[in-house]
């Protein structure tokens, strides 16, 4: 008897539950609640079948070379000798891609973190404005047009006014030496130069601005000049500039067309940055539908988009718990 | 020199270097512009725009194909990624506590800076593989880049909205996804489009995914499973070509129209968001 009233308490305690989830009020937030989780889980979904998809069509290179693949020199799809078999080696262009990024950010950070300081610390507002949407539109500029300005333009130019006047100063250094060609791995590097300003600049102004007043105020009270001050700035905001530059390193390494249009597209262990080389990312662009035969070709071309993905993804997630560091610290001491 | 004058020199060296990092920074802008201007201008005329594409070394013709082929990808490509991107940064606003918002937010950033030639072999895998180089290949590629632009404005904007909006129409009795649906999407309205047109700016001018999905053709659009032409492609194209009096000139014609087609949207949003940020 006493089971029984407690059963049915139980159940009638069910339905109720039951009756305010559906009843009409709630029934609509838990169906839009669910909707719209549903649809947020397409990020999971993409990232999730880009690495299965990648992967799998990478995996007969994978299966064939194993790790070999990322210390190899040799590119050979159809090799002289008939008899051999193709073989597939990725070293020289994470070599390229490497020194091209390298190149990037010796030339790109110091430019950027000059700009994040002008229109953080020196600029007027108004113009302020003005000047964020200029250095803005350099990201907006499309990668096919840095590649068709860097091969019309800008190679022209560093050919005859940049390249033979560097040589004969640092010449006894052994990365510049060799003959001049425009096309090549530091013309490379210049454009992605270009490229990487917009994303550190930006960042790193939006961390400098977020570096409290109370700091700067302190300094400036205690007689600092301008630029003094700035280095505090600098100094406070100095995890997050990592982290901005880090996210530029990411678009240096990913970045290909206007890359594969000016760095020569060579397949060598080059050592002067006036040779022509190659990036990871800019042989899939050059080499991929071309590629129908053999079938491993093919396959070694997605490995490469494999090693990117995966680059892509570390580099990525490091920028950002450091950025979210960052400006989380930031924002604690502007409470206090 | 007193120590004084010293650091109030230094103060207006490291002044003049950080303007000088900002013209710097403004000299390839001005130059890729003004390039593109006058070289492109010289290959620009009406039946640039509206002619089929020649062969390379050819003579004449146009890029009308193309123009074709990129608003057809990219239209397809914002079907499919302005819903999801919008009701996936719902989510992340009006959820923002949630473990899975926090997850999906830190994916979102990771796939919005995925190179694009990683994009471009996924969808090769994923579509041209099964159906062969098409448009459809290139159209989910390029929401691919998208959808996480989306996401984050959509986000961005809706979090601007005043609280006191909500709630009021919350006090009203009015439930609370009909709230967000109506009051609170009209609220975000303005970002949430300028997210779109930004995003749209920047898969328009994207190339290595296209590349490794539509290929490129010469010919007017005809099927949504065979290759097609586009701009960014054609440029690519002429600026490869060994006929450098033919086809240079319509490499800065395309790409002058490119540029046009970005900067004047990327324009017109700073237009219409000034009244509120400005």
């Amino acid at each position: 008897m006493a089971n029984q009233v407690r059963i049915s308490r139980f159940l009638s305690s069910i339905s109720l539950k039951l009756k305010t989830i559906f009843s009409e009020k709630l029934s609509g937030d838990i169906i839009f609640k669910i909707i719209t989780a549903f649809v947020v889980c397409n990020v999971f979904v993409i990232l999730g079948l880009m690495v299965f998809e990648i992967g799998g069509s990478s995996w007969l290179s994978i299966e064939t070379y194993g790790l070999r693949f990322l210390w190899g020199t040799t590119w050979q799809p159809v090799p002289p000798d008939p008899s051999a078999s193709p073989s597939f080696g990725a070293l020289p262009l994470i070599w390229g891609t490497l020194v091209t990024s390298g190149i990037a950010l010796l030339l790109g950070v110091p430019v950027s973190l000059g700009i994040a300081l002008a229109l953080s610390e020196y600029a007027p507002k108004r113009f302020t404005y003005f000047v964020s949407f200029l250095v803005e539109l350099l990201a907006a500029i499309p990668s096919v047009v840095y590649g068709l300005w860097g091969i019309f333009v800008l190679i022209p130019f560093l050919q005859n006014h940049v390249y033979p006047p560097l040589q004969s100063v640092l010449g006894f250094l052994p990365m510049f030496q060799g003959t001049i060609r425009g096309p090549s791995v530091l013309t490379g590097g210049i454009v992605l130069a270009v490229m990487i300003i917009p994303t550190v600049s930006a960042i790193s102004r939006d961390v400098f601005a977020a570096v409290p007043r109370s700091q700067r105020e302190a300094i400036s009270a205690l007689g600092a000049t301008k630029w003094e001050t700035s280095k505090v700035v600098i100094s406070y905001g100095r995890s997050g500039v990592i982290g901005a530059i880090i996210l530029g390193l990411g678009r240096a390494v990913g970045e290909t067309m206007a890359i594969t249009m000016v760095i020569g597209n060579s397949f060598n262990m080059f050592s002067s940055v006036f040779d022509p080389g190659y990036t990871l990312a800019s042989i899939v662009a050059n080499e991929f539908t071309e590629a129908s035969s053999p079938p491993v070709y093919i396959s070694a071309l997605a490995e490469v988009g494999l090693v990117l993905l995966l680059l892509a993804l570390v580099i990525n997630i490091f920028a950002r718990l450091i950025i979210w560091r960052a400006t989380r610290i930031a924002a604690g001491a502007e409470m206090i | 020199m007193s120590n004084y004058a010293l650091r109030k020199a230094k103060d207006k060296i490291m002044r003049s270097l950080a303007y000088m990092a900002l013209a710097i920074a403004l000299i390839p802008l001005v130059s890729i512009l003004l390039e593109t201007a006058i070289r492109g201008a010289s290959a620009i005329n009406i039946d640039f725009i509206v002619e089929r594409i020649p062969p390379l070394g050819q003579p004449g013709g146009g890029i009308g194909p193309a123009i074709q082929g990129t608003i057809i990808v990219v239209g397809i490509a914002s079907l499919i990624g302005v819903p999801i991107g919008v009701f996936s940064g719902i989510y992340l606003a009006e959820f923002r506590e949630t473990k899975l918002a926090s997850t999906a937010r830190f994916l979102s950033d990771a796939l919005s800076n995925m190179p694009s030639i990683v994009v471009g072999i996924f969808s090769w895998a994923l579509i041209v593989t099964v159906i062969g180089w098409s448009v459809i290949a290139g159209a989910i590629a390029l929401s691919i880049m998208m959808i996480p632009v989306v996401t984050r404005t959509t986000e961005e904007a809706i979090k601007l909205v005043p609280g006191t909006i909500r709630e009021a129409a919350l006090a009203l009795g009015v439930p609370r996804w009909k709230t967000t649906l109506t009051v609170v999407l009209s609220g975000a309205r303005k970002g949430i489009i300028t997210g779109i047109l930004l995003a749209i700016a920047r898969i328009s001018g994207e190339t290595a995914p296209l590349l490794l999905t539509v290929l490129g053709s010469r010919f007017w659009f005809s099927g949504f499973t065979d290759p097609t032409a586009a701009l960014p492609l054609s440029i690519f194209n002429f600026s490869q070509s060994p006929y450098s009096g033919v086809d240079w000139p319509k490499a800065w014609g395309a790409s002058m129209i490119l540029i046009f087609m970005i900067l004047g949207i990327n324009i017109m949003v700073r237009y219409v968001m000034r009244d509120k940020y400005g």
